[in-house]
C-alpha cells in the first residue's frame, strides 16, 4: 500500500507564486509568508502521511461495525483522530472565541486536501462537524452557540446532516420527518433519515445531528422546511451530558467505498431538537454554507486522484515490462521502467496536468471566498459561487476518472485488492453524487448561477480571462498557452450565446448541455489556471537560484494540458449546440 | 535546572540523497531539509523532562546556515523555550566539523549555564557520532551516550546504555552531556497552536566569531559515490549449484 507524500513544493508553488497570497489585500492575509505557512504544511504533511495515511487501509477492510447500538470505527482511526484532535488541525480555519486559530480558508484547504488524501472517511467526521459548526455558528442563538460550538470546534463533539430520506434526496421539499413543539420550547423531531454520514461512531463522546423537519402547520415544499439541532446526548446546562436522546442507528449501510465512514439509518422517536434559526428557513440555512460544503467534495475527487496517482508514479518507475521505443533505457535489465512508454507517458500526464490544475483552481477558489467572507467582496463571493458547482461537478468527475487511469497503470495489479488501488477509486466515486449529484451541479450553474444578478459574476469571470489573454506575451508562450486559451474562450462564448438564443424560449435545449457546459466551464478554468500558473513560474526562472526543474516540469505539465486536455471544449460546446434534439427525441417506452 | 539540545538541519530522511556531479558531496539545492531524527529525539526527551518538572527551560542550538532558523522554529514549536542560531556558513553545502561543533556548543555553555545538554547520538548525513563525546571532553562534564532510557534525580542522571548485546545502566553526575538513540522515545508531532506560539519565540542569531571560535576545516572529502547498483540475481537449478557456486565465490 502506498503511503502519502504531501505535494508541499506544489503548494508553495500555488500559494506564494502563483496566487502571491501574502500580497492580497484580504483580512487575515498579510502574515501568510512562506515562512509562515511552510511549518504549517510541514507538520499537517507528517501527520498525514506518518498517522493518517496508514489507517487508510482499515477503513475499507474492516469498516465500520454496528454493535448494541454503537457504530465501532477501527482502532487505527481513534488513534489518527486523536492526534488531529489533540494537534488542533481540527480548528484551523475555526474562530478564536470557540478555541479555533482563525487561519483563513485558503490554508484549511490545503492541510484538508492532504488529510483527505491520506484517508477521506476519517477526514469526513470532522468535515461534517465543521458544517454542523457553520451552521450553527452562522444561525444558532446565543445559547445554542455556547453550548455547541466550543466542541464542534475541535470536534470533542462530532456533527452530521441530515437531509435525506428514503423517498427524497434531491428533492427535499418532498421531506416527511415531524417536529412538534412542546411546552417548554423544545420540539420532538420524529422520522426516519437515511444515508447519514458519521451518523453514529466512537470517535467522540457526543454527536450533534442537524436535522432538516416539517413543523405540523408548515408550508408545501421547500418553503416549509427547518432546521433542528438534536444531540445525541441531551446536554445539562453545565455543559455536562445529560440522558440519551430518543434516536438511534437503524443500521449502517454496506457500500462500495468509504467504509470507514459510518453511512447510518437514523431513526428519531420523538427526539428531543431545538429549531436553529426560524421555522421555515431551514433549507435556507443548509445552503447558506453550501459554497465551503461542496468545495470540499470538489476537494475530495482531487485528493483520492492525488493519492492514487503518487502511487501510479512509483509503480511506472519501478514495474519493468517491454522495451523503450526510443532504445533501451535499462541495458543492464531485462527490461525497461513501463515509464518509457508513450502510453503510459499519457496517462501519467493527463493525472498530473489535471491535478495540478484542479489544484490551483480550488486554491483559487478558497481566495475568492476568503476575500467574500472576511472583506465582504461582493464581486468574489459572485465569481465564487458561479464556480463552486464547476468545483464540486468537474474536479470530481475528472477526479475519478483519474483514479481509473492510476488503476491502470498497475494493469492486473491495480484491479487486485492488496495494492489500494481500487480502494481510492471507490472511495472517490461518492463525491459525484452527494452534496447534490452532479448532474445538478451543471443545473444550477445553467439554470442559477449563469443568471443571477442579471448575468454579471459569467461575465466578470470572462473579464479575467480576457485581461490576461490580453497582457503581453513571450513568442512561446503565447503559441503554447494563449492561443489555445483564446479557442478554448471562444467555444465558451459560443455555447453562452447559443444559451441566450434559445434557453429561455426552450429550457430543454440549454438543460440538455448542462453537464458539457460545467465541464466547458471546468476546462476552461484549468486552462486560465495552467496559462497563470506557467507564466508564473517563467518569471521565477529568472531568478538563477530557483529549481529549475521543477519549474520547467510546471510549464511543460500546463503545456500538456493546455494542447492536448483543453481542446476538449470543442467536442463539448458541440454537443451543447444539439441543444435537446437527439437528447430527448426518444419517448420514454422507446428505451 | 537548563537543558541545552543542539539541532542540526539535515536532509530529510525521507529524501532519496544524490551525489553532486563534481563527487564533492551531496547535492543539497533545492531538497528537503529537516531536524536530524536523533536530535529530534533528543528534544522530546529534554520537553518530556521539563514536563515532569525536572528542568526550567529549554535551550535548542543549531549551527549553519541561516535557514536553520527553520530547523529551530520547529524545536521551538515543539517544546523548546528559545533558540539560538549560530551562522556559521553561508553555503549549506559546507559540513561544520564535530570539533567546530563541541567547540561552539561548549561556548554557548559557558554562557548560558546549562546543567544538562542533550544531544543525537549522530547526524543522518555525515554518521560522525562524535560531538557530545568531543563536548563532554571540552567542557570536563560527566558523559553517557547511546541513552535508551533516562532518568534525572537530583544531581543524578541515570542512563540506560545501548550496548553491543545488550543494556547499561549508569548513573552519571550532572552536569553531564548524554547522547541519545532511537529507541529512547517517539518524538510528538508539534501542535498546530504551538506553532503557531513558536514564531514569536525568541530566537537568537549569533556568529561563531561572537563565541571566539574560529571554523576551522580539518577533514577534507576525497570523493563522493553512490552505492554500486545491484547486479540481477541469478536463479539456481538445486543445492548443488549453489554449493559450487559458493565455492567459485569464496575461492577455497
Ligand atoms: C455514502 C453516502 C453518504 C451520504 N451522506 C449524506 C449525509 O450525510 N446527509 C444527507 O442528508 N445525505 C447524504 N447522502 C445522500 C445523498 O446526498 C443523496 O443520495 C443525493 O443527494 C441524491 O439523492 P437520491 O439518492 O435520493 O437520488 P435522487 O434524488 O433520486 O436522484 C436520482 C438521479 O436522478 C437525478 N435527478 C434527480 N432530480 C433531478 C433533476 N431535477 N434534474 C436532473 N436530474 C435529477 C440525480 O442526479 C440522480 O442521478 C449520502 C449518500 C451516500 C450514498
Amino acid at each position: 500500500m502506498h503511503l502519502y507524500q504531501p505535494p508541499l513544493e506544489d503548494y508553495n508553488f500555488i500559494l506564494h507564486h502563483f496566487l502571491k497570497i501574502e500580497k492580497e489585500d484580504i483580512e487575515g492575509y498579510k502574515d501568510l509568508s512562506p515562512e509562515f505557512t511552510r511549518p504549517i504544511f510541514e507538520e499537517a504533511g507528517k501527520l498525514a502521511s506518518e498517522v493518517i495515511s496508514p489507517s487508510n487501509k482499515d477503513g475499507d477492510e474492516q469498516g465500520c461495525k454496528l454493535e448494541n447500538g454503537i457504530v465501532r470505527t477501527p482502532e487505527s482511526f481513534k488513534l489518527a483522530f486523536d492526534k488531529l484532535r489533540a494537534g488542533g488541525w481540527l480548528s484551523l480555519d475555526i474562530e478564536e472565541e470557540f478555541g479555533g486559530q482563525n487561519l483563513p480558508l485558503i490554508l484549511s484547504t490545503v492541510t484538508n486536501e492532504m488529510f483527505t488524501s491520506a484517508n477521506m472517511s476519517l477526514t469526513m467526521y470532522s468535515g461534517l462537524s465543521r458544517g454542523a459548526y457553520s451552521a450553527i455558528f452562522l444561525h444558532g442563538s446565543e445559547d445554542q452557540k455556547q453550548m455547541y460550538l466550543p466542541k464542534l470546534a475541535n470536534c470533542e463533539w462530532t456533527g452530521t446532516m441530515n437531509l435525506t430520506e428514503p423517498h427524497c434526496g434531491t428533492d427535499l421539499g418532498l421531506i416527511r420527518t415531524k417536529a412538534i413543539l412542546t411546552e417548554n420550547g423544545s420540539y420532538e423531531v420524529s422520522g426516519q433519515k437515511i444515508f447519514i454520514s458519521s451518523g453514529d461512531h466512537d470517535l467522540s463522546e457526543n454527536i450533534i445531528h442537524l436535522v432538516l423537519a416539517k413543523t405540523p402547520d408548515a408550508p408545501e415544499g421547500v418553503k416549509g422546511i427547518s432546521l433542528f439541532v438534536v444531540p445525541k446526548f441531551l446536554v445539562n446546562d453545565d455543559g455536562s451530558l445529560g440522558e440519551r436522546n430518543k434516536l438511534s442507528v437503524g443500521k449502517i449501510e454496506k457500500k462500495m467505498g468509504i467504509k470507514g465512514n459510518a453511512t447510518c439509518v437514523m431513526n428519531y422517536d420523538g427526539a428531543t431538537g431545538y429549531l436553529v434559526g426560524e421555522e421555515n428557513k431551514g433549507l435556507k440555512a443548509m445552503f447558506t454554507m453550501m459554497n465551503e460544503a461542496r468545495l470540499g467534495v470538489g476537494m475530495q475527487g482531487l485528493a483520492q486522484a492525488e493519492i492514487a496517482y503518487q502511487a501510479a508514479l512509483n509503480y511506472a518507475k519501478d514495474r519493468i515490462q517491454g522495451r523503450a521505443i526510443q532504445g533501451k533505457a535499462n541495458p543492464d535489465q531485462s527490461a525497461d521502467p513501463i515509464i518509457v512508454h508513450p502510453d503510459v507517458r499519457r496517462n501519467l500526464m493527463e493525472q498530473k496536468s489535471f491535478i495540478e490544475g484542479a489544484r490551483g483552481f480550488i486554491a483559487w477558489a478558497a481566495v475568492l471566498l476568503d476575500k467574500a467572507k472576511r472583506d465582504g467582496d461582493k464581486n468574489a463571493e459572485g465569481i465564487a459561487s458561479l464556480l463552486i458547482p464547476v468545483i464540486k461537478g468537474y474536479v470530481t468527475d475528472k477526479g475519478f476518472e483519474y483514479t481509473i487511469n492510476a488503476q491502470q497503470v498497475f494493469g492486473g495489479h491495480g484491479y487486485i485488492e492488496e495494492w489500494g488501488m481500487s480502494q481510492y477509486a471507490r472511495d472517490c466515486r461518492i463525491a459525484m453524487i452527494y452534496e447534490g449529484t452532479n448532474g445538478i451541479q451543471a443545473l444550477d450553474l445553467v439554470g442559477r448561477k449563469l443568471a443571477m444578478d442579471g448575468g454579471k459574476h459569467m461575465r466578470e469571470y470572462l473579464k479575467l480571462v480576457q485581461n490576461f489573454i490580453k497582457e503581453e506575451h513571450s513568442k512561446d508562450f503565447e503559441n503554447d498557452f494563449i492561443a489555445p486559451l483564446k479557442k478554448s474562450i471562444e467555444h465558451l462564448q459560443a455555447a453562452l450565446l447559443f444559451f441566450m438564443e434559445n434557453g429561455l424560449k426552450n429550457p430543454l435545449s440549454a438543460v440538455s448541455g448542462a453537464t458539457d457546459f460545467l465541464h466547458l466551464v471546468g476546462l476552461v478554468s484549468l486552462g486560465f489556471i495552467w496559462s497563470k500558473k506557467a507564466q508564473s513560474a517563467e518569471e521565477q526562472l529568472k531568478n538563477p537560484l530557483s529549481d529549475k526543474n521543477f519549474l520547467e516540469a510546471k510549464i511543460l505539465t500546463g503545456s500538456y494540458f493546455m494542447n492536448r486536455q483543453l481542446p476538449e471544449t470543442r467536442l463539448r460546446l458541440d454537443k451543447i449546440l444539439t441543444g435537446e434534439k437527439q437528447v430527448m427525441s426518444l419517448a420514454a417506452n422507446q428505451f | 535546572m537548563k537543558i541545552l539540545v543542539p539541532v542540526k538541519r539535515v536532509l530529510d530522511y525521507n529524501v532519496k540523497a544524490r551525489v553532486k556531479a563534481d563527487g564533492s558531496g551531496i547535492d543539497l539545492a533545492n531538497v528537503k531539509m529537516s531536524m536530524n531524527p536523533f536530535d529530534e529525539i533528543a528534544l522530546e526527551e529534554a520537553i518530556r523532562i521539563k514536563e515532569k518538572g525536572n528542568a526550567e527551560e529549554i535551550i535548542a542550538v543549531s549551527i549553519g546556515v541561516q535557514q536553520n532558523q527553520e530547523t529551530l522554529r520547529t524545536a521551538l514549536a515543539m517544546g523548546a523555550d528559545r533558540a539560538i542560531l549560530v551562522v556559521a556558513t553561508d553555503d549549506v553545502h559546507n559540513d561544520i566539523e564535530p570539533l567546530t561543533v563541541a567547540n561552539i556548543l561548549a561556548a554557548i555553555t559557558l554562557k548560558e549555564g546549562p546543567s544538562l545538554i542533550l544531544c543525537g547520538k549522530q547526524a543522518i548525513d555525515n554518521d560522525f557520532n562524535a560531538t557530545a563525546q568531543m563536548l563532554s571532553a571540552k567542557l570536563k562534564w560527566s558523559q553517557a551516550t547511546f541513552a535508551s532510557e533516562i532518568d534525572v534525580k537530583d544531581d543524578i542522571i541515570r542512563v540506560t546504555r545501548e550496548v553491543d548485546g545488550g543494556l547499561q545502566t549508569i548513573d552519571a553526575k550532572i552536569p553531564a552531556v548524554v547522547s541519545v538513540d532511537l529507541r529512547l522515545n517517539e518524538p510528538r508531532y508539534a501542535s498546530l497552536p504551538n506553532i503557531m506560539k513558536a514564531k514569536r519565540k525568541p530566537l537568537e542569531e549569533i556568529n561563531p566569531a561572537d563565541l571566539g571560535v574560529e571554523i576551522t576545516q580539518r577533514l577534507k572529502v576525497i570523493e563522493t559515490k553512490e552505492p554500486d547498483s545491484r547486479e540481477a540475481g541469478l536463479i539456481l537449478e538445486n543445492i548443488d549449484q549453489l554449493v559450487e557456486k559458493i565455492q567459485e565465490n569464496v575461492g577455497g
